[in-house]
């Protein structure tokens, strides 16, 4: 048995966010951080590993780069690490994506009682469509929002958040879960792996490692694969600053509610 | 013999909206997004449907036609009653390929985020993930980015001329959804269009679009199209054990007029300052909410959270109790009528979004600006 972690190196949007004149991010001069609900996640994960044995997989697409994230992965507990990488996926939107990472998962391999375990959402584009969509790719069930999980054999059993409960869920081995913030508290790497974590199992996979995958095919893969296009991106204007008060006593407050009834607010 | 292509995008017609029931109960985003819809159809000139999946849920149709619907599409299935991915999946998608819509619009709350974009990449199409606007209309599109960007003339002037670059080619955008969504923890926003494929889809934010006012007469007249639920408990791999709603009542932050939110600066003495919080919450009418950091120190629920990942709120009044104002609480609250900040530091960031701002310690204040609020309401 393994669980196959799909995590993302994404820019530290809770930092300085420099934009371009034309619009887009400066990635270049942003802080890259592993997208945190996707740490969550390897959490789970790893929480899976001490109770079971099973080996941890992570698996990132993106720049070259990535690779120090899977090597700080690896030195968390995870036992194997593949790095998805190539032009060609450039400017994938999040089906061309999902389409690309379920290949490499397909490629890896999954087993009858493996797992495949994703974050909720990733900060940098905020929208939690790659986890069911790479379910969708490789027929897998999913449950999306996971706020406990409970594994017995090939049964997965986990809580689905909602805005109002939760529901309980029980699905078979091969699946997809998204993890959300509240599963777990993610550990620290191992500082005594940290070394050895450069030895350790890491494989890229491109385009000719891919290309006869079923689901890679030119035309849904990378811009061309995309069925989204960003017809313009744009900065929000900021509103314009209000009047400060003078002083912070009773006087100020009473001023501060008489325009309120006065605008007919209260 | 292939009979169904999603890139024939003149055969595409209508603007639906999922409808989301949760027991039965139609979903307050269900309002928010037949409302929107309507507008969208009529740009379009089409109709607008509902498309409501559940079993025994003819009887909450017709109120979304008092909302602007023309016609509700009803899927009834036992299978349907509670939600699962694939039973919703299946069913949706295969009366997607047959009636073929050219928009298709989710509520983006846990469901539609989980159902959308299975559906789409089912769908082979482009899913734009928790959009803040939509437009179809080019001139309206226009209006609004002018307004809410700060494009400079020349590049408004370009969008202006309806055509793009779509793979090298020259695309017309006149009858393309345009979806704008927040992303990059709200410092940039984005227009997105899906050129190719159809329909386009989007989830949309709870709370953020206006609900119309309800029209009985429309309800009435309302179309109800029942099709067949093609489904089998085969087809579904999720066993749902229970669904248990929370025992505590949430807090309706999104439907509130007064909020009153606290941040870190009640740090020091949690138990006072949620207390004077609410107090003042109690003399406006409303509730209270609170920052990011207020919720993951545990001194408030998720469901108090306003923000990017809390919800987005349009109260009359916001008032922000020692919170500094980071662009992703500002993204959830900086559209609220009237926003009265206290910081005691004379530079947080959320005076720049407060129409009244006082320098100075919560403690302090809050109770003092309670009292006066009070006695501006007494002398009413
Ligand atoms: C992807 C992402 C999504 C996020 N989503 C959200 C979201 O939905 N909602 C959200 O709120 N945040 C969100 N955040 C977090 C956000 O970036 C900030 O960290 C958070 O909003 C800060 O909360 P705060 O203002 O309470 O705390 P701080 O930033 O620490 O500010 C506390 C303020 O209180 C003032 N203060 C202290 N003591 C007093 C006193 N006695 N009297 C008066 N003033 C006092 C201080 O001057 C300071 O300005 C998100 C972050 C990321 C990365
Ligand atoms: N490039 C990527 N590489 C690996 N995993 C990804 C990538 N993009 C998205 N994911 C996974 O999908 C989740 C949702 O991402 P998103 O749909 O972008 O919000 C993330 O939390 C990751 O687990």
């Amino acid at each position: 048995m393994k669980i196959l972690v799909c995590v993302k190196q994404v820019p530290d949007t809770s930092g300085v966010v420099a934009v371009n004149p034309d619009g887009t991010l400066d990635r270049a001069s942003m802080e890259t951080i592993i997208n945190p609900d996707d740490l969550n996640a390897v959490e789970a994960a790893l929480q899976i590993k001490d109770e079971t044995g099973c080996k941890v997989v992570v698996v990132t697409m993106g720049p070259p780069p990535a690779e120090g994230m899977l090597r700080e992965l690896e030195a968390m507990g995870a036992d194997e690490a593949y790095l998805i990488s190539d032009r060609v996926f450039g400017g994938s939107d999040t089906y061309a994506t999902s389409q690309i990472i379920a290949a490499a998962l397909h490629k890896i391999g999954i087993e009858d009682d493996d797992v495949v375990m994703c974050g909720r959402q990733a900060i940098d584009g905020d929208t939690a469509q790659v986890g069911p969509q790479i379910a969708e790719k490789l027929n897998l069930p999913q449950i999306t929002y996971v706020g406990d999980i409970h594994k017995e054999g090939n049964k997965i059993t986990c809580k689905r958040m909602l805005e109002d409960g939760y529901m309980t869920i029980e699905v078979q081995t091969p699946c997809l879960l998204t993890c959300i913030k509240e599963l777990n508290e993610p550990r620290y790497m191992s500082v005594g792996r940290i070394m050895d974590a450069y030895s350790m199992p890491l494989t890229v996979l491109d385009n000719e490692a891919l290309k006869d995958e079923p689901l890679i095919d030119p035309t849904t893969i990378g811009l061309k694969g995309s069925p989204t296009n960003i017809l313009t991106s744009f900065t929000p204007p900021q509103k314009g600053a209000g009047t400060m008060l003078e002083g912070n006593g009773a006087e100020t407050c009473q001023k501060l509610a008489g325009i309120m009834a006065d605008k007919h607010i209260i | 013999m292939p009979t169904y292509s999603n890139t024939d995008t003149a055969a595409y017609k209508n603007v639906w909206v999922f409808c989301e029931q949760r027991e039965g109960k139609l979903m307050p985003t269900d309002f928010e997004l037949i409302s929107e819809g309507r507008k969208l159809a009529d740009e379009l000139g089409v109709k607008l449907c509902g498309l409501l999946l559940g079993h025994n849920v003819e009887g909450i149709a017709k109120e979304l036609g008092g909302y602007g619907a023309d016609e509700i599409i009803i899927a009834d299935d036992p299978l349907l009653e509670v939600y699962t991915t694939d039973g919703y999946t299946k069913v949706i998608c295969e009366t997607v390929e047959e009636l073929k819509p050219e928009v298709l619009l989710f509520g983006a709350t846990n469901i539609g985020r989980d159902l959308g974009p299975r559906c789409a990449a089912r769908l082979h199409t482009g899913l734009c993930a928790d959009c803040t606007h939509l437009d179809v209309d080019m001139p309206l599109y226009m209006d609004f980015l002018k307004e809410n960007s700060t494009l400079p003339e020349n590049r408004l002037d370009l969008i202006a001329k309806h055509t793009v670059k779509v793979l090298g080619e020259d695309h017309d955008t006149t009858r393309d959804l345009k979806m704008t969504r927040p992303a990059f923890g709200g410092h940039l926003m984005a227009s997105i269009i899906c050129p190719r494929f159809r329909p386009a889809m989007a989830t949309v934010r709870p709370g953020v679009l206006a609900k119309a006012p309800f029209d009985q007469a429309k309800a009435d007249a309302v179309a109800i199209n029942k099709v067949k639920a093609n489904i089998t408990a085969a087809d579904i791999h999720e066993d749902v054990k229970e669904v248990v709603k929370a025992a505590k009542k949430l807090v309706d932050l999104v439907g509130a007029d007064y909020i009153v939110s606290v941040g870190r600066g009640i740090s020091k003495d949690v138990d006072t300052g949620i207390k004077i919080a609410q107090e003042m919450a109690d003399v406006l009418g409303g509730v209270v909410g609170g920052s990011r950091v207020a919720v993951d120190s545990g001194w408030l629920s998720p469901d108090h959270q306003v923000g990017q990942t809390g919800k987005t709120v349009h109260p009359k009044v916001y008032v922000a109790l020692g919170i500094s104002g980071s662009i992703q609480h500002k993204a959830g609250m900086s559209d609220s009528e009237f926003i009265i900040a206290v910081n005691k530091n004379p530079n947080a960031p959320i005076f720049e979004v407060a129409d009244y701002g006082i320098t100075g310690d919560l403690f302090k204040v809050a109770p003092l600006l309670t009292e006066a609020i009070k006695a501006e309401k007494a002398a009413k």
